[in-house]
């Protein structure tokens, strides 16, 4: 393989690597953040068992989502760094932004609320919780920032002598149509995920009839996060749809694998197609959907994915400006499918349990186990959807993806570092599932909140 | 001045932190196995950096991040030119991290062992890595006329890189072990002050050497002033140590991270990555920075948030500022 092919194949592993803490830690600091307000508020012991046991939870993720992030700085320069040379000058600003304001905050207060407690007054710990929340909010609007500009490069002219691009109105990148929509459903979509490991880790216990009246609290807690979230996902989703289509028709298209400019276009729910993927030979459609989401009218014109080769070629020079439409077309619909699955689950959830009922069958508690997966595996492949469908752009319409790799880097190096970070993060994985599952099954135990009998001893040390 | 000398200010500043901060971190993961007899003891040398060495490492970050930002032909060349360094370098943060947080996660004392291992050599090699590299970047590498890196690993593995290497890697041992004594009681303490004399001689060697070699290739009025302070603060600094003058042997060691990283920038300057196949492929402050335009919006970024991020870790420092002992140490960690 080639360095491009492995470098992509390195910055996919460690970027839907590093994407699988980076949702449950936007969602759940929210949660634990507001279980640890309620406390602070009502003074009742049950939400401070939540706030703690949650929170380890909580931690041992962040963990990972920090010291995974850190090859996401650096491979850029490293792997990328003719994509870094041409649009370094806009898109290092929103990188250096989330250090200066996002990182720093997360990292800072993060540390206060973990060893904080006993040491800070109880007011100000809960503001540090609230603070490392802003922190890592921020953080994603500037990551999502700079993503939009290479879904759809806004704010910049073309230095020809320099042949890069400039920033020239970093109002316009911060405030990019793809940013401001991707923010919302990236945010719902790990408000739903966080809620999904309150169900899972509550059903847990339920179902061994331990700990309920907590683990009561936080099920109900997490069927209504996931029920949110989801409506949120659901309503940001249309939002960022509308967006892409206005900016990358060619990713709508793909996701429908739709071939023909189409007015009145369906939306197919599963296709049986021929091996080379042009002509379907079953499926299963909703009338006009594919043209309501593109256009919000149910007769609007769809532009097909023939028409827009022809259209790019035209603009750009000959080409294939296809991504890879399989790929685009059944991660749209996982994407969808298991998020209503999630959203589904919640419902039936709430039904159940309302009124406090807890005399479930056991498939029931299972189900609401296994539903923690769904959202992170719509999330993984939401992006994988975003990212593959640019193809073959890195920058679209400005710069291609294998004109961004690094022309100094040895294929044998790649290799090596696609070797290493493998066999790292395989090994840190089984490490971090053990302590998850340990840190689940333990419960929320009393001694989480044992005052402090002897006054030497800090509340929490390493 | 000009926008993009401000900017070559400012990244050496976050680079100076970064060091003055993470660069005791390194230290106390090097010290672990010296001076700790039982597990007690290790986490007492642990929780001297239990609450900070995130924010710490988080510098880092911010420092690369904003050579992206301002200098993006800098990164770009830097980044992928020193491919593998940075590779293993990534390795030992993450296992330097995770190590932290997970050591006191399980019951065995292999796994304890195991992660003692992990935060040593997560604290080793990059204080090793970070002199070379920057030894490296003051000497030049062979960069093409597209400011491209024509070397591989071995060619930072040169004697000056090495030394550099060596100079970080017993500076920072030192300056951990002297911030131990002044976070901690008792025989860890002890242990710790005897350590510092004994790495920090070596390292005052070692600095010698090094500077004496900077400054004959790169001479400035200004490095040498740098670099004067930083060899008499670290000399200071090894003697208050020695008399148990703890808080004013770790500022004096404070002054000579911060000088000794300095002096390495008043080298550079007006270069960032020289090339040493021809001083015409350089990089410089001139042909690698971002637009004035993008300069100028990063410049009110710094300005409304470096004084705000000093104010609220310079509380954080001051919530942690108890020494910890054996005593303080409760049954369960976190």
């Amino acid at each position: 393989m080639s360095t491009l092919d492995l470098s992509r194949w390195q910055f996919g592993l460690t970027t839907v690597y590093h994407f699988l803490f980076v949702p449950i830690t936007i969602g759940m600091v929210l949660l634990v953040a507001i279980l640890q307000t309620i406390w602070t508020k009502t003074g009742d012991e049950k939400f401070l068992r939540l706030t703690k046991f949650f929170g380890k939870i909580f931690l041992i993720n962040f963990a990972m989502g920090v010291v995974t992030g850190i090859v996401q700085e650096f491979q850029f320069g490293m792997n990328w760094s003719d994509y870094s040379r041409f649009v370094g000058d806009i898109f290092g600003a929103p990188l250096a932004m989330e250090g200066l304001l996002a990182f720093f905050f997360e990292s800072t207060f993060i540390g206060l609320w973990i060893f904080g407690w006993g040491r800070l007054s109880k007011k100000i710990h809960l503001a540090t919780i609230w603070i490392t929340t802003l922190g890592v909010w921020l953080s994603a609007y500037f990551i999502l920032a700079a993503n939009a500009f290479m879904q759809h490069p806004v704010g910049f002219e073309i230095n020809e002598v320099k042949n890069r691009a400039e920033l020239v109105d970093i109002g316009a990148v911060l405030t990019n149509i793809v940013a401001l929509n991707q923010f919302p459903h990236t945010i719902t979509a790990s408000i739903m995920m966080a809620g999904a490991v309150l169900v899972g880790v509550s059903a847990y216990h339920l179902k061994r009839n331990q700990y309920v009246a907590s683990m009561m609290t936080s099920l109900r807690l997490g069927l209504w996060t996931v029920l949110a979230g989801g409506f949120g996902t659901l309503v940001s989703g249309d939002g960022l749809g509308l967006a892409m289509v206005q900016t990358q028709p060619m990713k709508m298209a793909a996701a429908e694998a739709l071939y023909e400019t189409t007015k009145n276009a369906s939306f197919s729910l599963f296709t049986l197609g021929t091996p080379d993927g042009h002509s379907e030979l079953f499926s299963i459609r909703i009338p006009n959907l594919l043209s309501f989401l593109s256009t919000h009218t149910w007769e609007g014109q769809v532009e097909g994915l023939n028409d827009l080769q022809a259209q790019y070629a035209a603009a750009y020079g000959p080409g294939d400006y296809m991504p890879i439409i399989w790929l685009t077309y059944w991660s749209f619909r996982w994407m969808i499918g298991l998020g209503a699955l999630a959203m589904l689950i919640a419902v039936v959830g709430l039904w159940l349990t309302r009124k406090g009922n807890l005399n479930l069958k056991k498939w029931h508690w299972n189900t609401a186990i296994w539903m923690v997966p769904l959202p992170l595996l719509a999330i993984s492949v939401g992006w994988m959807f975003t990212e593959m469908g640019r193809q073959p752009w890195i920058v679209f319409g400005l710069m291609k993806t294998a004109d961004g790799v690094s022309p100094g880097v040895a294929a044998t190096d790649v290799l090596l570092s696609l070797i290493i970070f493998t066999a790292l993060y395989g090994a840190l994985a089984v490490v971090e599932f053990k302590l998850l599952m340990k840190a689940v099954q333990a419960g929320p135990n009393d001694d989480l909140i044992a005052e402090n009998k002897d006054a030497d001893k800090l509340t929490v040390a390493y | 001045m000009q926008l993009n000398e401000i900017w070559f200010l400012i990244v050496g500043v976050l680079f100076i932190g970064y060091f003055v901060l993470d660069g005791f971190d390194f230290g106390v993961g090097m010290a672990l196995p010296f001076i700790s007899k039982d597990d007690i003891d290790r986490r007492v040398v642990i929780n001297t950096i239990g609450p900070v060495w995130d924010l710490n490492e988080t510098w880092v970050l911010v420092a690369g991040a904003s050579l992206f930002a301002a200098f993006p032909e800098w990164y770009a060349s830097l980044f992928s030119g020193f491919y593998l360094a940075l590779l293993l370098m990534l390795a030992a943060l993450i296992l330097r991290g995770v190590a932290f947080e997970y050591r006191g996660k399980g019951d065995t004392q292999k796994w304890k062992n195991t992660f003692d291992w992990m935060i040593f050599i997560g604290s080793a090699v990059p204080a090793l890595l970070w002199g070379t590299a920057f030894s490296n970047i003051v000497q030049g590498v062979p960069l093409n006329e597209k400011h491209i890196f024509t070397g591989n690993l071995l060619t930072l593995l040169n004697p000056y890189g090495l030394l550099g290497g060596l100079v970080t890697l017993t500076l920072f041992f030192t300056y951990g072990l002297v911030f131990i004594t002044l976070k901690t009681e008792g025989e860890v303490r002890d242990r710790a002050r005897a350590l510092a004399t004994k790495v920090g001689a070596v390292a005052t060697l070692l600095a010698a050497g090094f500077l004496v070699w900077t400054l004959n290739a790169h001479f400035t009025w200004l490095g040498l002033g740098l670099s004067g302070i930083a060899a008499l603060a670290l000399i200071g600094a090894l003697l208050l140590n020695h008399l148990g003058r703890d808080g004013w042997s770790f500022v004096l060691l404070v002054i000579t991270v911060m000088t000794a990283v300095g002096s390495l920038f008043a080298a550079l300057f007006p270069n960032v990555l020289p090339s040493t196949t021809n001083p015409a492929y350089s990089l410089t402050i001139e042909n690698a920075s971002s637009t004035p335009y993008t300069l100028t919006v990063m410049t009110w970024v710094v300005v409304f948030c470096l004084p705000l991020v000093l104010a609220y870790q310079a509380w954080t420092y001051w919530v942690f500022s108890k020494r910890v002992s054996r005593k303080n140490i409760p049954a369960g960690a976190h």
